[in-house]
């Protein structure tokens, strides 16, 4: 186990409602520095808005919590400076080259130049990406965009990084390098929050919350919740959770 | 479609079939034939060219060479016979996001010909299920429930053969598990289905599989005879420090690979090569305890791993 036990993100009785709607139903859960939480939950259950919620994107209705220190109601600029955010669709400007990537996205979250500059020699060197470095993203094949994404979200040393449903498509050796990318992070302070329906990758994580109508039924080690659930991977732990759903999934 | 006629026992024929894009090439000699009423699945990654594959036998695209036969129809001459027997579910669901539910299915049976009530029973097990929300418009739908209405809108001219590109990316596991229930069941009414995903579990599912990677199939095969060809020993192993685990069995020349699997470590060997007690041996010298080394079957995503290029 880790060393530093220090939370990264806390939220109490959280909710959000759209109209008569609640989307996100009274969650509360703490995460830990340098600690792997898998947010699962099927399509519906309320992942994405509490995703936006922890990221600054929208303000919840009821309850309170910080993320990397700062209030979600009061601060949300600040969290947006210290969250790196990657999604599946990579969101890196594909008509630029790799190193303008890296520039525009250190620029606009205020590294200076020089550091910008340092830490793009050094990534470059780590990925063996040297070749690529003046090649346009869109060029690159899918396994390297991925990397990039990735290194892209935590070039600025965020304290936390949102991942959501970073390893979709991608060849199984892609997907299990690309989990071999996350240790690396962590083993750096970086704290990684990240959804996936991959049930494999669940176990990859310290610690999984299930979520179901809105609510974390579940959250534990992958290790306890099969012993809870009696099952033998996580995929049967989460059919066992997601089947007694009655929200319509909508 | 007219289900009196007699349909030749090949639903899909493809021989030698390439197609590039500039430089690149998406597709190269793919042959292989799907039966009546089977489930083929095309199982590999993004970028692999399973849409390219699917819109060449769906009549979109043209091949650069070789040759395709859908019921017999050739793709290039008899396109438009094709069209009318093929149900085709794209990738990104081709709803008509401002239409509801029902105008959308409606839709597509006017464009066929056809009317809702004249098919209903082939698409009433899955239509039931978005049908409380049929005066809403596609585009305010969840992703299962698009999935649901595409699937529908691909039925409801009575296909004879299928062709449904990634229907589960993005869906979560209990809703697959549903789908491919309601797959099950289309077979079984004489449906010919090729099917396209990058989860590799789902190919248990499927009668036969090819897996594909770089526009090339690696292996076409039921998924039982894909497992048993499987050439290296296959262990599952564990300790108490799972990350410094995969760095050491990395360090072990004899060890051909080792990848995380779920909660253990796959580690594959050339047949006869190292023995478990041995690996376990050097293991507790790099000081590992609690050490689990187990002989195992491989699941498909072995196999695909074992028969892939990609080394990055």
């Amino acid at each position: 186990m880790r060393r530093a036990m220090e939370t990264v993100i806390k939220v109490e009785n959280l909710t959000k409602r759209f109209g008569n709607f609640t989307a996100v139903d009274n969650i509360s859960f703490e995460v830990k520095r340098g600690e792997i939480f898998g947010f699962l939950g099927a399509n519906g259950a309320g992942k994405t808005t509490a995703m936006r919620m922890l990221c600054g994107l929208s303000i919840p209705t009821e309850g309170k919590g910080t993320v990397a220190g700062y209030d979600i109601f009061k601060q949300p600029e600040l969290i947006k400076k210290s969250i790196g955010y990657m999604s599946q669709k990579f969101s890196m400007y594909e008509d630029l080259k790799v190193w303008e990537n890296l520039e525009l996205f250190g620029g606009i979250y205020g590294m200076n130049d020089k550091v910008i500059k340092q830490k793009t020699d050094e990534l470059m060197i780590k990925l063996n990406f040297e070749d690529e470095r003046d090649k346009l993203v869109k060029s690159l094949p899918l396994g390297f965009k991925q990397k990039l994404a990735f290194s892209v979200s935590i070039f600025h040393q965020p304290q936390v990084v949102f991942l959501d449903e970073p390893t979709g498509g991608v060849d199984p050796i892609t997907r299990r390098r690309f989990w071999e990318m996350i240790y690396d992070a962590t083993a750096q302070g970086i704290t990684v929050f990240v959804t996936t329906h991959y049930m494999d990758e669940a176990e990859y994580c310290d610690r999984v919350s299930i979520m179901v109508d809105g609510r974390i039924e579940a959250l534990d080690s992958p290790d306890n919740l099969k012993k809870q659930f009696n099952a033998k991977n996580m995929d049967e732990v989460f059919q066992q959770l997601a089947r007694k759903a009655k929200r319509v999934d909508s | 479609m007219n289900t009196s006629e007699n349909l030749p026992d090949i639903a899909i024929h493809c021989e030698s079939v390439s197609k590039n894009y500039g430089k690149i090439q998406a597709l190269s000699n793919i042959n292989f034939d799907v039966n009546r009423a089977e489930i083929f699945g095309i199982i590999g990654p993004d970028g692999a060219g399973k849409t390219t594959l699917f819109r060449i036998l769906t009549t979109l695209i043209l091949a650069e060479s070789g040759t395709a036969a859908i019921d017999g129809f050739d793709v290039l001459k008899d396109y438009k016979e094709i069209r009318k027997r093929v149900g085709y579910m794209p990738g990104r669901f081709s709803l008509y996001q401002d239409l509801t539910v029902e105008e959308n299915l409606e839709f597509f049976a006017t464009v066929f010909n056809t009317t809702i009530e004249e098919n209903y029973e082939l698409v009433k097990d899955i239509y039931v299920q978005i049908e409380p929300f049929k005066k809403r418009r596609a585009g305010k739908l969840s992703g299962g429930m698009k999935q649901k209405l595409a699937l529908s809108c691909a039925l409801i001219h009575k296909p004879s053969v299928l062709f449904l590109d990634e229907p589960t990316t993005g869906v979560d596991p209990v809703s697959r598990k549903e789908f491919w229930g309601m797959l099950q069941k289309l077979r079984e009414q004489g449906i010919t289905i090729l099917v396209s995903t990058p989860y590799m579990d789902e190919a248990s599912l499927c009668d036969r599989i090819a897996l594909i990677q770089n526009g090339q199939f690696l292996k076409i095969d039921t998924p039982e005879n894909i497992v048993s060809q499987f050439d290296d020993v296959l262990w599952a192993a564990k300790s108490d420090n799972m990350h410094k685990l995969l760095e050491d069995l990395r360090k072990d020349e004899q060890v051909k690979s080792s990848f995380a699997f779920g909660d253990s470590i796959h580690v594959t060997v050339d047949n006869g090569q190292l023995t478990v007690d041995s690996l376990k041996k050097y293991l507790i010298e790099k000081g590992h305890k609690n050490i689990k080394i187990e002989a195992i079957e491989p699941t498909i995503e072995d196999c695909f791993m074992e028969l892939s290029t990609t080394q990055i």
